[in-house]
């Protein structure tokens, strides 16, 4: 079957039942998004379908077709960072580092839908996500920062290039 | 002539009948107070009445989530209108700190406020008025010593006539009967202690008996499933939809812990009132289980195999591991859903309350309607912040509307003998889009404050 995975379609090759985390991972070889507990209690396989966030590990593909699906890659490269990715680097919020991809993408689902969140919506929307290192006062930091760095990134120039 | 007689005598008819009515509906104002010192107030007197307020779940009610305690204010969606409760705060402007004891005696007993008004049946006085004047002493002494708050809720709205107050006069005459609870000299003194608690104070009819089209509770189907919130609450007596049969130990085991191996984890408004319950000693669980039990009745003896047959089959684990080749009637699509999304969890042989429940003891799956089904996909159950508890992811950002009824076609297919239900993604669609008003409170939401963050409307 076909998945549209950070704009791209990709003819996928696997039973329809399978975690798209799996597919992700194994197929895709896109390795941002974490198996952590496989139960959907941990956060750290969240990705963005159709601009929501989701756990991947609890997704099968068979309700995936004809749907967007997002992960951290999708964010920007390593040369040129997106707002997110840029803001968590500027933050140093990663400790061990499992649970941000998790983190990232279920901030961005906010964001990207209410950019003027406030500090209480952004710490309970981020609740199902779990870190165990407890960096979450560094990883809140670094949201917040986003949250205004994506301000401007939505007035760069169309083509993407982030300025610096 | 004859006929202008007539008129006369049914013009001064009517005009007798609306001057009684009137003077039937109309009540005295209660003079105001000065707001009463803490100290005025026994200390035990007011632990006495934190553990009657926790039984009232007066909570639920007079605090927004995420709101101050008591001050009222959250929205209530009825079928006549919106609904916004009172601030029950010890504020002398906005609450009820100008309330004398005799004021909130009355309330109680009679659903009248301090001014004279009449006050909306939202607030079960239908039930409330079984509370002696030593349990309401009680309460009145613990929500006069809690924190006032400035509060003043925004005004219900209601179309005319059910705005003008004086109408539910008419309604209380038809349905409401005040006065103390009366023991039934028959039955044990415990039964007479959990039908005080069930039918008076902790209101169960509220939500778990069925409404007439007048919003009132209909007496001759006391306890036999009714609505709260958006969540169907199931019956409690024999027509429950629970595959295992309730009896008066596995009562008091779910009302004491708020869950039970055979039944799950209380969900929705229903974890607030376990919650709530917490405070209360192990003989009212075990008096209001008494009583419930006896409203269950004795099944049939056909009822009664099937459960201990479910009992025996559970302890031999789950059933559908090879379900991957489940390519059934409804297309196999529910089946892999159920296998990627659900079987992770709800086959782990993980026991209750932190394990998913095998869901041939589901009361939900094999409930009338999809109602609870529905918001347990869409919603999950959000964790208690701050301590242990059950929890299920939702997958309202994941399934469709016609996913949802595939994976639900499936579970009542497979894990049940019952019909399948018709109508899930129209169910599904309005509640999504909140026409039909579902809220959604994490496991065991004790007290709607800033803290229980797990709270939400949806």
């Amino acid at each position: 079957m076909k998945l549209n995975v950070n704009g791209s379609t990709h003819e996928v090759d696997a039973d329809p039942a399978t975690p798209l985390l799996y597919v992700l991972r194994n197929d895709l070889e896109l390795n941002a998004a974490k198996f952590g507990c496989g139960l959907g209690q941990c956060g750290a396989c969240t990705v963005m379908v159709d601009g929501k966030a989701i756990f991947s590990c609890l997704t099968p593909i068979l309700l995936l077709e004809g749907r967007e699906i997002k992960t951290v890659e999708g964010l920007g490269t390593i040369d040129s960072p997106g707002p997110m990715q840029q803001a968590f680097i500027e933050e140093q919020a990663a400790q061990c580092g499992y649970c941000i991809p998790g983190m990232m993408m279920r901030a961005q689902a906010l964001l990207q839908s209410k950019p003027d969140a406030s500090d209480a919506e952004i710490q309970t929307t981020l609740e199902p996500n779990l870190c165990r290192c407890g960096t979450h006062m560094r990883i809140l930091k670094a949201v917040k920062r986003a949250r205004e760095l994506m301000k401007t990134a939505a007035m760069a120039p169309a083509s993407g290039e982030r300025k610096v | 002539m004859k006929f202008g007689r007539f008129l006369t005598g049914l013009g001064v008819l009517i005009v007798v009948g609306v001057a009684g009515a009137f003077v039937y509906a109309w009540k005295p104002e209660i003079a105001p107070i000065k707001p009463p010192e803490r100290a005025s107030f026994d200390q035990a007197l007011i632990e006495h009445g934190a553990k009657l307020a926790a039984v009232g779940n007066c909570t639920a009610c007079h605090t927004n989530p995420g709101g101050k305690s008591f001050a009222g204010g959250l929205t209530i969606p009825t079928p006549f209108g919106t609904i916004h409760s009172s601030n029950i705060t010890p504020d002398a402007e906005t609450g009820i700190g100008t309330w004398s004891e005799a004021a909130f005696q009355r309330a109680m007993r009679d659903g009248v406020g301090r001014k004279g008004e009449h006050l909306y049946p939202a607030f079960p006085y239908d039930h409330f008025t079984n509370v002696s004047d030593d349990d309401n002493r009680a309460l009145y002494a613990f929500l006069m010593t809690r924190q006032p708050v400035k509060a003043t809720p925004p005004p219900n709205e209601l179309p005319f006539p059910l705005n003008v107050r004086l109408v539910l006069a008419g309604w209380k005459m038809l349905f409401f009967r005040d006065g103390a609870y009366q023991p039934d000299a028959s039955q044990s003194e415990e039964w007479n202690r959990g039908a005080y608690l069930v039918d008076g104070l902790g209101h169960c009819g509220a939500c778990h008996t069925p409404r007439n089209t007048l919003g009132a509770e209909k007496a001759s189907l006391h306890l036999a499933g009714g609505e709260a919130e958006g969540w169907s609450a199931f019956a409690l007596d024999g027509s429950s939809p629970a595959p295992v049969v309730w009896d008066e130990e596995g009562l008091y085991t779910y009302l004491r812990q708020g869950w039970h191996p055979d039944h799950g984890v209380a969900n929705g408004p229903m974890s607030e009132v376990t919650g709530n319950l917490g405070l209360l000693p192990d003989s009212d669980i075990r008096a209001m289980a008494t009583y419930i039990a006896s409203i269950v009745g004795e099944p049939s003896a056909e009822r009664r195999a099937k459960s201990e047959q479910l009992l025996q089959e559970i302890k031999s684990g789950p059933i559908t591991s090879a379900i991957g080749n489940d390519q059934s009637a409804l297309g196999g699509k529910g089946a892999a859903i159920y296998q990627a999304a659900c079987a992770a969890c709800h086959e782990n042989g993980r026991p209750q309350p932190f394990g998913g429940l095998d869901l041939r003891l589901s009361s939900t799956v094999h409930a009338p309607d999809a109602q609870n089904a529905i918001n347990m996909v869409l919603y999950g159950l959000p964790a208690a912040s701050g301590r242990t508890s059950a929890i299920m992811p939702g997958f309202a950002d994941v399934l469709t509307n016609d996913q949802l009824n595939d994976l639900l076609g499936y579970l009542r297919q497979h894990f049940t003998d019952q019909a399948p239900w018709g109508d899930v993604v129209q169910r599904a669609a309005d509640t999504r889009t909140g026409k039909y008003h579902v809220s959604v409170r994490p496991s065991d939401g004790i007290e709607r404050g800033p803290s229980n963050i797990g709270a939400e409307d949806q």
